[in-house]
């Protein structure tokens, strides 16, 4: 597998200028000859689609929901970061690419990041330009709050609901190509496979949700937008619907996947109850700016939170972290939330949560900014727990959230299958070993807003001699064959075990061997169940009522057998990896504090994994990364 | 109709995790499981949508189907579930229904016309905080169809009311702000929907609380789009 990131030659700060001042373009008449498939309709694919359409591509968007505002994006709470330095706080494209390299542990491109916060800039004024509406101070500007592992405030936000506004917004744009007919939407439509053509991606076989029949569709490139697959793991903060489908299926067909482990959990979540649960609600990062976080210094206490003193609770992340105390990082939280209720210091009737307290700031502020701030997570808070938050502290507990890792893109964000793109959370790039907090719409509007449609005119300038590519060719033909194949070897097993009943003994494996904590021989260990738990699945999956029509439970197969695939991949990707960086911790490999211990002499690339066949064990290929800007520094947030 | 009889329903169970429970064991039995749309399970996609006991999204105010819980019922009753109801809304199987007729009512002109790349300095329209927040209130509809689904007209003036509200409080959408009401109230009308009665059901029921003012807006602003620019 030949990895060449093309990071554009030149000083950090000019690198992007640069690239976009010499790549190719391709001129307005001749766009209209292009066409280009975006699957998702997320912050990323929406905001993609829109764009190629604004500059006069003919595009074909993908989506498995009833509409294309419904993408998960929507579902992000608490803000966007950008380098505005509207506080005067001392902000900066320079600060925010250090804040997040440093967040990611060391392990993303100086130039990629670099271009990350570069771009920043331009998508708050973009998104003010459509409507989106930000948190506005009472002089009319914007206002800003902190993140996770930053020490300025960088957060644009519109209260809870800051990816909805988003989205919304590239919804709108999106719409608007819609009616101008550059854009054709195929809603409940979910990809099956990806075409190659001569070593290049050329189409996509998708699946009717409403009709159960399969299609295809051709194009000069096609682009990814499907967002992340924590989902894998059973219980996340996901939707029910997301998955990891089509990048898997891409993977299969040549594309390298990278840094498959590294999955966020997210420190802030709504704890299990029980064993019928279906997702874990988040709880936005933005409350730790409000809200302390504790549990009780006596083991297995019993008294209620208002009644422990004050001197009886163990303010936790502000001991060992004073520095950003309640808003260290996210893998760094997560972790100390484990270690303390691993050690039985543990809160709620699971004792398997932490209390994230409102009562220090409701006396500092007063109870209505608190409400004005986050009234519309209390109140969601309230309907799923039935408990008063403005009254007695949250339990909160970590859950899977966040996919750092994807399919592996150079600068111009295409896979290593050319003509085929990854943008947004399905790919790898930006975020390294851990995503700093309200860096993720960021990172899904950039690739979709600013930086595709420059890098994919680059690769269509030459493909205009192609000319229109037919569906009837022995390509589509021979990978729609697969596609029928599967689905029908799926619902003609008839066994005994619900995809969901399989889904959920993966997910309980990944997260106790490949989740919050690592070991070698526990990934061991899970590589030899998960393959039994594959066997398994095709031997006894029940899947009634055939593909032909509409049938959820073909749908949920489909997308657990490719968990069942890819959750091995993932232990594969922890395993060979013998140091902790973000959110990989390795148990081997800590300092005597309980911190990540990185090993850079070792570990200083990116594993890019190549698909080896059915039950093969997977290749591994390595990125090296290069730091010209800055050093690897030891990642402190004491 | 059909009755189904499920056991052992926890009270801390989601209203959609009682239907997945169903469900696994319709699956095991050899049936296919009932259809029903959600995806995000949080109150924030707006794709889940079922009339519970006679109500859009059952029985409590400001909550989606996916946020009702069990506890909000008694042991040992019956529940009514149905799909959202309207002509607008064809029913593709079972509880799952298609609600394409309100992304065309946006499709219509539910956007500002600005071009993705450089946009004018954020901060340079400075916009006070009340307009703001005004403007999001109207911006939060989640798109669900359950003001569709309670109105007795199957009337869509809520969900177009609160894209046309959120847009023309705004200053950025002012300047489309007669056409855009106007293009998307004709679209409104040119799907299956009702006509607005003023009953303001909808506004009782909308897990957002959008405001059923959004609706008279949307009069005021068409008004005076019609008589003002096109000048009939
Ligand atoms: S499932 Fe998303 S709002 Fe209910």
């Amino acid at each position: 597998m030949q990895l060449n990131a093309k990071i554009p030659e030149g000083k950090l700060q000019e690198k992007w200028a640069r690239y976009k001042a010499t790549c190719k373009l391709v001129n307005p008449n001749n766009k209209k000859k292009l066409d280009i498939i975006v699957v998702g309709t997320g912050l990323a694919g929406s905001a993609a689609a829109a764009s190629f359409a604004e500059l006069g591509y003919n595009v074909k968007s993908f989506c498995f929901q009833d509409t294309p505002r419904r993408a998960h994006s929507v579902a992000a709470q608490g803000g966007v970061n950008a380098a505005k330095n509207y506080q005067n706080d001392g902000d900066s494209v320079y600060r925010m690419f250090y804040d997040t390299l440093k967040g990611g542990d060391f392990r993303s491109r100086e130039g990629n990041v670099y271009r990350l916060a570069e771009c920043s800039l331009s998508l708050i004024d973009q998104a003010v330009a459509q409507g989106v509406p930000f948190a506005r101070e009472y002089g009319g500007y914007l206002s800003n709050r902190s993140f996770g592992g930053v020490q300025v405030k960088r957060t644009f936000y519109a209260r809870g609901q800051t990816g909805q506004q988003l989205l919304l917004g590239a919804y709108s744009a999106l719409s608007r190509q819609v009616a101008a007919g550059k854009v054709k939407l195929f809603t409940r439509h979910e990809m099956l496979d990806l075409v190659m053509i001569d070593g290049k991606a050329r189409g996509v076989i998708v699946r009717n949700l409403d009709t159960g029949e399969l299609e295809r569709h051709a194009a000069h490139a096609v682009v990814l937008a499907t967002g992340g697959y924590g989902k894998i793991y059973y219980l996340s903060t996901l939707a029910m619907g997301c998955n990891g489908s089509a990048i898997w299926r891409a993977h299969k067909k040549g594309a390298g996947l990278a840094s498959a482990s590294w999955t966020q959990i997210h420190p802030t979540s709504l704890p299990q109850l029980g064993a019928y649960q279906s997702k874990l609600t988040l709880m936005s990062e933005s409350l730790r700016n409000d809200g302390r976080i504790w549990v009780p210094k006596k083991e297995n206490e019993t008294r209620r939170p208002v009644d422990i003193p004050e001197e009886e609770r163990d303010y936790y992340l502000e001991r060992r972290y004073p520095a950003f105390g309640n808003l260290a990082p996210r893998d760094i939280s997560s972790r100390a939330a484990k270690e303390r209720i691993d050690a039985g210091y543990g809160v709620g009737p699971q004792r398997n949560a932490v209390y994230l307290d409102f009562s220090h700031s409701i006396r500092e502020y007063g109870i209505d900014i608190i409400r004005e701030r986050y009234g519309n997570l209390f109140s969601m808070y309230q309907k799923i727990t039935g408990i008063n938050a403005y009254e007695t502290p949250m339990m909160i507990s970590p859950a899977a959230h966040f996919s750092m890792g994807g399919l592996w893109v150079d600068y111009e964000l295409m896979t290593t299958i050319p003509g085929l793109y990854a943008i947004g959370e399905c790919n790898f790039s930006d975020h390294g070993a851990n995503r700093l907090g309200a860096n993720s719409l960021l990172q899904a509007c950039v690739d979709g807003y600013f930086i595709l449609p420059y890098t994919i005119g680059n690769y269509l300038a030459d493909e205009l001699k192609t000319g229109k590519i037919s569906t009837d060719r022995p390509e589509f033909e021979q990978a729609e064959k697969q596609v029928v194949e599967q689905l029908t070897r799926l619902t003609t097993i008839n066994g005994n075990r619900t995809a969901t009943d399989y889904h959920k003994e993966l997910g309980a494996l990944l997260y106790d061997k490949c989740g919050l904590q690592r070991t070698k021989e526990g990934l061991e260990e899970a590589i030899t169940r998960i393959r039994a738990l594959r066997a398994d699945f095709w031997k006894n999956l029940k899947v009634p009522g055939g593909h032909q029509n509409v049938n959820s439970e073909v749908e949920k197969a489909g997308r657990v057998a490719d968990y069942l695939e890819l959750a091995e991949l993932m232990c594969w990707d922890a395993l060979t990896r013998d140091e902790s960086c973000g959110a990989h911790f390795r148990e081997e490999y800590q300092t005597p504090e309980g911190e990540a211990l990185r090993q850079d002499d070792k570990f200083q690339f990116v594993s890019v994994w190549e698909y080896a066949g059915p039950d093969q064990d997977p290749i591994l290929n390595k990125e090296h990364l290069e730091f010209e800007e800055i050093k690897p520094a030891v990642r402190s947030y004491k | 109709m059909v009755d189904y009889q499920l056991d052992d329903v926890n009270p801390e169970m989601s209203f959609l995790e009682m239907l997945d429970t169903l469900n696994e064991q319709l699956v095991l039995k050899g049936e296919p499981p009932i259809e029903f749309d959600h995806d995000c399970r949080e109150g924030i996609c707006g794709q889940c949508g079922l009339f519970i006991n006679g109500r859009a999204h059952g029985p409590l105010a400001a909550t989606t189907t996916c946020q009702l819980h069990m506890r909000s019922f008694e042991d040992g009753d019956t529940i009514y579930v149905e799909p959202f109801r309207a002509k607008a809304f064809p029913i593709i199987k079972d509880l799952k229904i298609n609600r394409s007729a309100l992304d065309r009512i946006i499709q219509a002109g539910g956007f500002i016309s600005t071009h993705t790349g450089d946009a004018p300095e954020a901060n340079s329209i400075p916009i006070p905080h009340h307009v703001a927040e005004q403007a999001f209130d109207s911006a939060a509809c989640i798109g669900c169809g359950a003001c569709v689904a309670t109105c007795k007209n199957s009337s869509a003036a809520l969900f177009t009311g609160a894209k046309v509200s959120h847009l023309v409080i705004l200053p950025q959408g002012k300047a489309e702000a007669a056409t855009r009401v106007v293009q998307m109230v004709d679209q409104m009308e040119k799907e299956a929907f009702g006509n607005c009665t003023n009953t303001k059901a909808c506004e009782v029921e909308c897990p957002q609380g959008i405001s059923a003012d959004d609706i008279l807006r949307m009069n005021f602003e068409y008004n005076k789009a019609v008589l003002l620019v096109d000048g009939k």
